[in-house]
């Protein structure tokens, strides 16, 4: 059981305050924010960290190449091992992953993750509607991708219409008592959500995620400084798989490096029952649709029953025995790159007790997902109050 | 921080904190031989795919390798114009550098025998009939227009025959009759 080799466990998480453009700071600015952050809340300093580990989506996004070379100063890694990760819209989970794995073979003590995304500075919808060459150019950005995705869905499980304005309302509904959201809406109705134009039918303007500028950061740790702190996110479990977009027969509603990558992080964290040995859960959810469809993935319910999840309120942070984004998730909030280490770092901010008015009161055990590309990219962690149990 | 000192006559003035520099990059693509295959006999009106050496899986367009296996692919066969829609999108936004009139429906196109879909756009039928698992034919260009591009076919239109089950369109046909099959 567990990841194998030394313990490792989250001692600091910085984040940035999420907006549509954070014109007060560069990109160094911006994560060096976030980083900075998560030193104070381990109470280090630059020098006490080891290594450093980023990751972003793809550079194209924001027009500028290789930026963890430019960043390597802001983020103090001069003199210091530094690596960047790539695994499109889940990288900011395999990025914490990668980072956690440094710690875990026993390589670094003390190790800075950080992963950002300056949305206001690029234009992604332009990057993921980009012409290949010959192939007709006809995808209008990441909602006309995965828009036929959910359809199979809804015809498949015959949901009713409006789950997926139930999730986007939960999550706006969420990041109210996020300080860092991006979208406060506090006179948003459900009407409104409904009302809101079709983008890509069936995923409304509401049911889509916000573009976003923001970083997050945590430092990693292992068991021996971790015991010095007074609240440690101690690791689990951690997974990553993939898969390719298009091949016969591809299951792309609940793809399979997606369930592979759930039943390897269950087993490493011991854990049977995820509907109820979770507390709550951070997932990749950037149309609201997915929430029911990881649901069914993660193993959180039976195939064919998400919508039912969601329907009961059960993901609702008040009442519900699992809640979802309960910092408003990638719904409220989407910096591409840091959404997947937002999840794992809300994740990890539950399970220590520091979630603030999100807090899910008396969280032990947290999930963190994310997703990217074509739903082809998987990372997932378990993170927990306890020590994992050798 | 080291003070800056600016002219008098600047005072007063917003400070400016980004600038937009638009950039371009030309790239020259040289398409492999799955690509060049199919090409040269799309000109000709001709759809190619490839057969995966491994399970006899049809691959439109061709690729030159069967990405579950890594297997070469070079058998190529001719497919029919004709096939069904696995699944669809309606879009309301437009797309960068390309003028389509909106809603347009872009649909994942299964040919008649084919394993894999490709994303194309779909007209002559308006979007509240469109359905997964309905029957579509290729509309050519006009043949003086048609070259070495993946540009041809100008969209796919119903054919009005019966549609194809859900539980075979699209992805879900490679299965029909391999249900003891479960790696997917």
């Amino acid at each position: 059981m567990g990841t194998g080799g030394e313990l490792a466990a989250v001692v600091g998480v910085g984040m940035t305050k999420f907006s549509a453009t954070r014109g007060d700071v560069s990109m160094p600015g911006l994560v060096r924010e976030a980083a900075q952050r998560a030193l104070e809340d381990a109470g280090m300093q630059w020098d006490d960290i080891d290594a450093v580990v980023m990751g972003k989506a793809p550079d194209f996004f924001e027009g500028v190449m290789m930026p963890e070379i430019f960043l390597s100063e802001a983020l103090g890694c001069v003199g210091k091992p530094m690596l960047r990760v790539h695994t499109a819209g889940s990288v900011g989970g395999s990025t914490a992953l990668v980072a956690a794995s440094l710690v875990h073979s026993g390589v670094h003590k003390r190790v800075l993750t950080v992963a950002w995304e300056k949305q206001s500075e690029s234009n992604a919808m332009w990057a993921l509607s980009l012409k290949q060459p010959f192939q007709v150019s006809i995808n209008a950005g990441a909602g006309g991708y995965f828009s036929p995705i959910i359809r199979q869905y809804m015809e498949a499980t015959q949901a009713p219409e409006l789950i997926g304005c139930m999730v986007a309302f939960k999550d706006r509904q969420h990041a109210l008592l996020n300080p860092y959201a991006h979208l406060h809406q506090p006179d948003l109705t459900f009407d409104q959500v409904v009302e809101s134009p079709m983008l890509w039918e069936p995923i409304r303007y509401s049911e889509t995620c916000p573009s976003s500028d923001g970083a997050a950061a945590m430092v990693i740790v292992n068991e021996e400084e971790a015991d010095k702190a007074e609240n440690p996110a101690w690791i689990h479990a951690g997974a990553m798989r993939s898969e390719a977009n298009n091949f016969p027969g591809r299951d792309e509603v609940n793809p399979l490096a997606s369930r592979e990558c759930a039943e390897d992080l269950w087993n490493q964290a011991g854990i049977t029952n995820p509907r109820e040995e979770i507390d709550v859960v951070e997932m990749y959810v950037p149309f609201s649709w997915y929430e029911p469809m990881w649901l069914e993935s993660l193993g959180f319910c039976e195939r064919g029953d998400g919508w039912k999840l969601v329907e009961s309120g059960a993901t609702h942070i008040e009442g519900g025995d699992l809640p979802v984004n309960c910092s408003g998730g990638v719904l409220s909030s989407n910096p591409i790159g840091a959404s997947g280490m937002i999840r794992f770092a809300e994740a990890a901010l539950q399970v220590r007790g520091m979630a603030g008015d999100h807090q899910v009161e008396g969280a032990r055990k947290a999930m963190g997902h994310a997703y990217g590309g074509g739903a082809q990219y998987f990372a997932m962690w378990v993170v927990g109050k306890d020590k994992p149990i050798a | 921080m080291t003070e800056i000192s600016v002219p008098s006559s600047l005072d007063g003035v917003e400070p400016v904190q980004s600038v937009r520099t638009p950039i371009r990059m030309e790239y020259t693509f040289t398409p492999g031989v799955a690509a060049q295959t199919y090409l040269r006999e799309f000109a000709n009106k001709k759809i190619l795919g490839v057969v995966s050496p491994v399970d006899g899986a049809v691959l439109v367009p061709p690729r030159g390798a069967d990405s579950r296996h890594g297997a070469l692919c070079d058998e190529f066969i001719e497919m029919p114009h004709t096939g069904h829609i696995g699944s669809f999108c309606v879009t309301n936004v437009p797309i960068p550098g390309r003028e389509l009139d909106l809603p347009y429906i872009s649909a994942w196109i299964f040919l008649d025998g084919a394993d894999i879909g490709f994303l194309n756009l779909v007209a002559e039928c308006p979007p509240e009939e469109c359905r997964i698992g309905m029957r579509v034919e290729a509309v050519w260009k006009p043949d003086e227009e048609i070259g070495m591009t993946a540009e041809n076919i100008l969209y796919w239109k119903p054919t009005g025959e019966p549609d194809i089950p859900f539980e075979a369109a699209g992805v879900r046909g490679w299965h029909v009759g391999k249900e003891d099959q479960t790696n997917a």
